[in-house]
């Protein structure tokens, strides 16, 4: 975010620097070529016939399309959803003072992550075979208080979203590791000298500040699994966006523009997720940028303008902050 | 044995059947081989000011973390406020034993405890206000609107009632340290730990923490102060304990830094002042 902001402006300084510009061809030069070899490609995209942009159009808005974005969005969100809140247990587990539940946490995550989800996919959808009846009852006995057929639990559908949640849960908790490690002892040590128990730290003191390493990963773990969904076909779950493009293409022979469909709402949908993306890490980074505002929502006035306070010290940590939220 | 130790060192409030704030017998600590407490016997009485003083590695900060317990006891016992802390007596078939605490009754003894550390602590995602506030509302379940109140008035009494607002990056180190004292305040623990509070302070800003210390020492805090600031011993100190080499070599009356009588707590004096 470069500012074109005049140093020192309204200030009298007489013997201000007025000078050119240091002479640079090489930038213009490489603008130029670049903006060339843009406009060339766009104007290919918008004149060449086979892209057939009017069927583009047609099916833009096409009811198995529409349908197809509600599916997709729906796998993306109880997914994702699923799998924060089982990465943050696992990667908590994996902090456990308790071997059993470390070593539960590693097999997880060494499975989930050593798999490809297409074969975890693939798997949910033989779940029903495998496991015919769930119940409900004393282990190693054979006693029963509840039973059920698999089949009605893991639909289709559950089959898709507890398979792309248990793999993203794996990825997701060694993000949620990191950020948790990254967190200053001395704020754990801090709570506990007032008196805060362990889940209260967690929650109020850790967490908070691992928020805002966690989330940029996240933002990113969240767009690829938009598209990972496509691969519930595997399951096969055949309702979401790419599928339900490409039936379409399959059905009139046109498989380019029905690409370019999947294509146009993928990136609408990517673009809405960096918006929420970088909204969260404003929420998250507060505290850390130095001229963030203030919890009421007004700007505090800037340091060392109230009080005879040495400020020089406040201005290094502010920098500090400034270039690290930017780097 | 300690007893008589706070008699020679004519304490005030030492008459008979006063409890000692914190009282330290024989206190061991030890991390892997390394043995970094050997025996320190210490003891503290209500509403007097302690100063620990002693070079990097003497064991002072790990005493302190002891009191609080960030770390636990190898060896020996400490009690604040006549009851052990970390264990409890239990009759296991007639036998005396010891039983670790757990979590509860651990935060239930450290809420008694103030503590400030030598790098402040501060939550960098809460603003000055947000930090005092957090333990009375999610420790001691006050009302938000009670806390709030409490909180203006502890950063007030530090002098910062113009910055609540502020987070900790955009505070000076000096004000930073000011608001982990007022956070420590409003749970209004019976004594206060510092651990080298000014050690990580720019010189000009040292003053600023030392004077809200010597107002919470007028007002009659119990206080035990890990520094390296001779003139603050000097001024505030019921009692100076030089320890050095995980030993207290030399305990007494704030005199004693005028009149030192242990070759080793000379040498560091010279060094110092």
């Amino acid at each position: 975010m470069a500012k074109k902001e005049i140093d020192g402006e309204g200030l009298d300084i007489p013997n201000r620097i007025k000078a050119l510009p240091v002479k640079r061809p090489g930038p213009i030069v490489a603008a130029v070529i670049v903006a060339l070899l843009a406009a060339m490609l766009i104007q290919g995209m918008i004149t060449n016939p086979r892209l057939e942009w009017a069927i583009v159009w047609k099916y833009l808005f096409n009811e198995n399309v529409l349908e197809g974005i509600r599916y997709t969005l729906e796998l993306t969100v109880i997914s994702m959803v699923v799998a924060i809140i089982l990465s943050v247990i696992l990667a908590i587990m994996r902090k456990s003072i308790n071997p059993v539940l470390r070593g539960v946490s590693w097999f997880f995550i060494w499975f989930f992550r050593g798999t490809p989800v297409y074969t975890q996919l693939i798997f949910w959808g033989l779940f029903s075979v495998l496991i015919p009846k769930l119940s409900l009852g004393v282990p190693f006995t054979s006693i029963e208080f509840w039973s059920i057929d698999s089949s009605v639990v893991v639909t289709a559908f559950n089959a898709a979203w507890i398979g792309l949640a248990l793999n993203e849960a794996a990825y997701l908790s060694e993000i949620v590791r990191a950020g948790l490690e990254a967190v200053d002892p001395g704020q754990t040590e801090a709570a506990e000298a007032l008196g805060m128990n362990r889940s209260l730290i967690m929650r109020r003191i850790v967490l908070p500040q691992a928020m805002r390493i966690i989330i940029p990963p996240t933002g990113n773990e969240t767009i690829g699994m938009l598209k990972t969904t496509s691969l519930v076909t595997a399951v096969p779950f055949t309702l979401e966006l790419q599928f339900a493009t490409n039936a379409i293409a399959n059905r009139i022979y046109k498989p380019i523009p029905l690409l370019l469909v999947a294509c146009f709402w993928y990136l609408l949908i990517t673009s809405i997720l960096m918006v929420i993306q970088s909204r969260l890490e404003k929420h998250f980074g507060k505290g850390f940028d130095a001229r963030a505002m203030g919890t009421r929502g007004k700007q505090p006035p800037l340091p060392g303008k109230t009080e005879g306070e040495p400020k020089d010290d406040v201005n290094k940590l502010n920098e500090a902050a400034f270039t690290g939220m930017t780097a | 044995m300690t007893e008589t130790t706070a008699f020679q060192t004519g304490l005030p409030n030492q008459a008979a059947g006063v409890v000692p704030a914190i009282r330290a017998t024989q206190v061991h600590k030890a991390f892997g081989s390394l043995h970094v407490l050997k025996g320190i016997d210490l003891t503290v009485m209500p509403g007097t000011v302690t100063v620990i003083l002693g070079p990097s590695g003497s064991g002072k900060s790990t005493f302190l973390r002891l009191v609080n317990q960030l770390e636990t006891l190898t060896g020996g016992s400490i009690e604040v406020n006549g009851e052990l802390i970390g264990y409890k007596h239990v009759d296991k078939n007639g036998q005396d034993m010891l039983q670790t605490l757990n979590d509860k009754e651990i935060a239930a003894q450290r809420s008694r405890l103030g503590m400030v550390f030598q790098r402040f602590n501060l939550f960098p995602h809460m603003t000055a206000l947000e930090n005092v506030m957090e333990a009375p509302v999610h420790v001691k379940r006050m009302p938000k609107k009670e806390a709030h109140d409490l909180a203006v008035a502890e950063l007030e009494r530090v002098g910062l009632g113009d910055r609540l607002d502020y987070y900790p990056a955009q505070l000076s180190g000096g004000q930073q340290q000011r608001v982990a004292i007022a956070r420590a305040l409003a749970m209004k623990p019976e004594i206060m730990l510092f651990d080298e509070p000014t050690s990580a302070l720019d010189p000009e800003l040292v003053g600023e923490v030392l004077s809200v210390m010597r107002s919470l020492a007028k007002d009659g805090m119990t206080m035990v102060c890990v520094t390296h600031e001779i003139g603050f011993a000097r001024e505030v100190a019921d009692q100076v304990v030089f320890m050095d080499g995980g030993v207290v070599v030399e305990k007494g009356g704030p005199e004693i830094i005028e009149h030192p009588t242990e070759p080793r707590f000379k040498d560091f004096l010279q060094h110092v002042l």
